[in-house]
């Protein structure tokens, strides 16, 4: 039996999974296995005096105690941001030193100033608590509101008043026009709480130095272990690339936690040279939220202009986003391309201006999390949108119509160039699914029972596929983004397909197998995916941005092409018929409308054997292709979402959740309703649940379970997930992806929703208990007072 | 945060503030307090071992006195490294006044922690800190041997 894009083809990874036999970083063990513990600042920010290791050094089993000064005395070179933004006055971004270790001053609580090396990870971690750190504590900012005021305390030497970059997109002229002719403004002051990622499996890196071949092996938990390798040797200096494996075996989620190469790779790289043992370190709990990279914290101001028949004339925002202690790998793209651009939403909006600053505070650094920029500009967009329906007495539905594209292509006036999509017929599908029509007589019902029941819409769109390296290119970024894939059809017939895309649950080795068997109408499990291993693979960009489908499964589609053109020659020769004649159909390569057939593995064995190729023609039969996408994709969707508050208590129930999406093609239903599934949950965590606190000395309150709140099963309703298809004209399959969507679209839908319910605009996320409670007693109060 | 106190004391102000600096009594008084030795008249150091929320952790830290106004003033300033734990620091106005033959002693105090302290157990801080100030002075009181607090 072959199967067909678009079966619900179970997952072929989850026997592991689900038998206990995945294989995660931390499960690797080396003869000659040590083991790594950081000593890290429990101070915000601080000037590093001196470190004792005397105590440390004097146990049983402790191997080393390595310093920052030691590490960069090596060449170990510093951690850099890979996207270059520019300010409005031409200046470049302020980029500030990031040593593995640091040397002479910690910026952040959990910044690593040492580390130690030992034969057990109990005896580690206990020696790292007998290294003696001598701190001079400096004054912190652990806010941009702190970062901003005059006379704050400078964190990075190049940047005095803390300030990134001063960034803008868009015609402020035209847009202040735009404002300055409509008939209606609405006006919001936004907060994107910040988030920690949390993925299920923590962060761990396994190291190991051969002297004999001076060589690397670096298991670890990446999205993109080829990208790694790049950095670690191009930037850090830890090796060559030819002296360096990175291998990422399973793991366990990353929501973009995973993409950046963080301090403990490199030091245990190093360290593994520095003692000639295999050094190994897997992150607690407590140091995930200390140490992962923190997404979204954005502080907003937003205009948006409209005419007399609810036409949107000018929109205007103004953003302050949090950059934390040092630039990750993504940090400067993700508050602006991957931002500003996504502020036209589903609307034609001729005048557009977003300016962005971004500050250094002596936090966590803050980069790319499930959406990364997108999610933020959806709140914006929608946000705006609901709010001025209720402002101006429309319907929020009929003014996102009033507003829609219809027409494709569209070029906004923030860059993009949308080139497919069904606005309208995506929300009647949304509206008819979640039965708006119906929904006066639920919130009659609820209010019976004493709830507050409310809706909420977010229509939204994504730039996903990240992306066409020539366009990344000019606006910055430091490296190409197209995808690789090679596809090896073996002597019997069975194929591997390498890819440089990578699964950290996803579900690549169904999805990926499943075009693959499609294609050439063989079953599903001949075919194996390989990924995750800079030895076997070649160079790929990973996965990050919704990019596997739409770039990574198109290299494997231009690669079968390859193939299925070498196939067909072989045939042609061997059944001595043309090779516009052959088909390949039910596990045979035939010619059309006769019964001379060839089987699939009888092809691929000829390709092997070579007794009887076309002259000229070299043995084998395996391809490589390169993709490299000429635009983003643009998936898009309607969400609404119902609820029902309990004015007593202010706690929030959701009751409906309706999710409508344009992904383009589908290769596997189950498998994007999963995603959806993941993703919403996680947009409602965002706006109901979850927020990392620090306080005004830079300290982590939420440094656990007990005080960040994720979301479980209770807090979600069972949701209804719709899809229509237009297909991306941009990539042979038509995908668009589908991984961030939900977590893109549904934070703005939810507080809509509790924002109606209540009869009060002014509600920040997370939208906890105590905050709607008072949003309520706030909107009673003025009410009396009218 | 912050704490105030006040507490009435049935001996003379002279008793009080010897008491006061004398590293024995400060010793019995800090609880928790393993070892505490001075180091010159306005330094000692301390081992004191706390337990807030889920961290247990064992204290090594530096004791000063500043403010000098004797007998009727100090700062006591203090800080602690609980290794991995974190650390804790805390400083205290203490003000002595006298009431006939009685001492008023009055307190505001400031403490902050950081590090594993402040991750886990932040929502115990405020609680166990405002604790461990009226342990202290309560001690202090009954070693000087009175009566409960006046307010405390």
């Amino acid at each position: 039996m072959s199967t067909k894009i678009g079966d619900r083809v179970k997952r072929k990874e989850d026997k592991r999974f689900t038998t206990g036999k995945g294989k995660y970083t931390d499960d690797v063990r080396n003869d000659n296995q040590a083991y790594a513990a950081f000593v890290r600042s429990p101070h915000a920010h601080a000037s590093v005096k001196g470190i004792d290791i005397s105590g440390a050094m004097a146990m049983d089993g402790v191997i080393d105690v390595l310093n920052g000064t030691q590490l960069t005395g090596d060449g170990i070179g510093n951690i850099i941001c890979g996207w270059a933004i520019t300010s409005k006055d031409g200046t470049p971004m302020k980029m500030g030193a990031w040593s593995a270790l640091a040397t002479e001053k910690v910026r952040y609580v959990g910044d690593a100033v040492a580390v130690v090396i030992a034969e057990t990870q109990a005896l580690a971690r206990i020696a790292a608590e007998a290294v003696e750190v001598d701190y001079e504590i400096l004054p912190v900012v652990a806010s941009t509101t702190a970062a901003m005021k005059d006379g704050a305390v400078t964190i990075h030497d190049c940047a005095p008043d803390n300030q990134i970059y001063d960034w803008e997109l868009g015609d402020e002229a035209a847009t202040d026009a735009g404002l300055a002719a409509a008939t209606h403004v609405t006006t919001l002051d936004l907060t994107n709480n910040r988030l920690s990622p949390n993925p299920m499996e923590p962060r761990s890196a396994i190291a190991t130095y051969d002297d004999a071949e001076e060589h690397y092996t670096l298991y670890t938990t990446s999205q993109n272990p080829h990208v790694a390798r790049l950095v670690l040797s191009a930037f850090y200096q830890v090796a060559p690339e030819n002296k360096l494996r990175v291998i990422a075996p399973d793991v366990g989620g990353g929501f973009g936690a995973k993409i950046y190469i963080y301090p403990e790779e490199i030091t245990c790289l190093w360290a593994s040279m520095k003692t000639n043992r295999s050094v190994k370190w897997t992150s607690d709990r407590s140091e995930a939220f200390m140490t992962d990279a923190h997404g979204r914290d954005h502080v907003t101001t937003a205009k948006m202009g409209f005419d007399a028949d609810g036409k949107i004339t000018g929109f205007k925002i103004d953003t302050v986003a949090n950059i934390g202690a040092y630039m990750s790998l993504f940090s400067s793209s993700v508050p602006t391309y991957l931002y500003a651009p996504l502020m036209s939403g589903q609307y034609d909006i001729q005048n557009i201006h977003c300016n962005v600053r971004t500050y250094y505070t002596n936090t966590v650094p803050v980069d790319a999390y499930r959406g990364a920029g997108r999610p933020e500009a959806t709140y914006v967009v929608e946000r705006m949108m609901e709010t001025a329906a209720r402002e101006m007495g429309l319907d929020p539905a009929e003014l996102r119509r009033r507003n829609f594209i219809q027409s494709f292509p569209h070029q906004t006036p923030v860059l993009m160039a949308y080139d497919a999509g069904d606005f309208p017929k995506i929300l009647e599908m949304a509206q008819e699914t979640a039965d708006v029509a119906g929904f006066a007589t639920r919130k009659a019902e609820a209010a019976s029972r004493g709830k507050l029941r409310g809706i909420g819409y977010s229509t939204f769109i994504e730039a996903c596929g990240l992306a066409p390296s020539k366009a990344a290119g000019s606006l910055g970024a430091g490296v190409g983004l197209w995808e690789s894939a090679e596809v090896r059809v073996n002597p019997v017939g069975s194929i591997e397909v390498l890819t440089g895309s990578h699964s950290h649950g996803q579900g690549h080795e169904t999805t990926f197998a499943q075009i693959v068997a499609d294609r050439f109408d063989i079953p599903v499990e001949s075919v194996s995916i390989v990924h995750g291993d800079t030895d076997k693979v070649q160079f790929g960009m990973g996965t990050y941005g919704s990019r596997s489908a739409p770039v990574g499964m198109s290299a494997v589609v231009k690669a079968m092409d390859k193939v299925e053109a070498k196939v067909k020659k072989i045939a042609a020769h061997a059944l001595e018929a043309s090779e516009d004649d052959i088909v390949i159909e039910g596990g045979q390569v035939k010619v059309a409308g006769t019964d001379k057939a060839m089987g699939w593995h009888e092809v691929g064995l000829a390709a092997y054997i070579a007794h009887n190729l076309p002259d000229g023609m070299e043995p084998g039969l395996k391809e490589t292709a390169f993709f490299d996408p000429v635009n983003f994709s643009f998936p898009s969707g309607a969400f609404i979402c119902e609820v029902e508050v309990d004015p007593e208590t202010g706690k929030t129930e959701i009751v409906q959740f309706t999710a409508a999406d344009d992904f383009g093609t589908i290769i596997n239903p189950m498998i994007v309703e999963g995603q959806v599934h993941g993703g919403v949950t996680q947009g409602i965590g965002q706006a109901l649940l979850e927020q990392v606190v620090y306080d005004d000395d830079g300290q982590l309150l939420t440094g656990s379970y007990m005080d960040y709140t994720m979301p479980r099963a209770a807090d979600v309703p069972f949701y209804h997930v719709e899809h229509h298809e237009t297909p991306s004209p941009n990539n042979p399959l038509g995908v668009k992806g589908c991984g961030e969507a939900g977590a893109i679209g549904s934070p703005p839908a939810v507080i809509n929703a509790i924002t109606d319910a209540i009869g009060n605009n002014d509600l920040a996320m997370p939208a906890t208990p105590q905050a709607v409670w008072r949003a309520i007693q706030a909107a009673s109060k003025s009410v009396a007072a009218e | 945060m912050d704490m105030t106190g006040e507490y009435r004391i049935a001996v003379p102000r002279d008793v009080v503030w010897a008491a006061l600096n004398d590293a024995e009594v400060l010793k019995t008084c800090i609880p928790g307090c393993e070892e505490l030795e001075k180091t010159s008249d306005t330094t000692m150091e301390a081992k004191v071992v706390q337990k807030i929320g889920p961290v247990k952790a064992k204290f090594s830290g530096a004791i000063e006195l500043v403010n000098i106004k004797a007998p009727a003033s100090y700062t006591i300033i203090g800080e602690g490294k609980g290794g991995v734990a974190g650390f804790a620091k805390g400083s205290a106005d203490v003000v002595l006044t006298e009431e006939a033959d009685n001492t008023v002693l009055s307190f505001t105090a400031h403490a902050q922690v950081g590090g594993k302290l402040a991750q886990l157990g932040s929502r115990l801080i405020d609680s166990t800190a405002k604790k461990l100030a009226n342990k202290f002075f309560d001690n202090f009181h009954d070693h000087l041997g009175n009566e409960g607090p006046l307010e405390s």
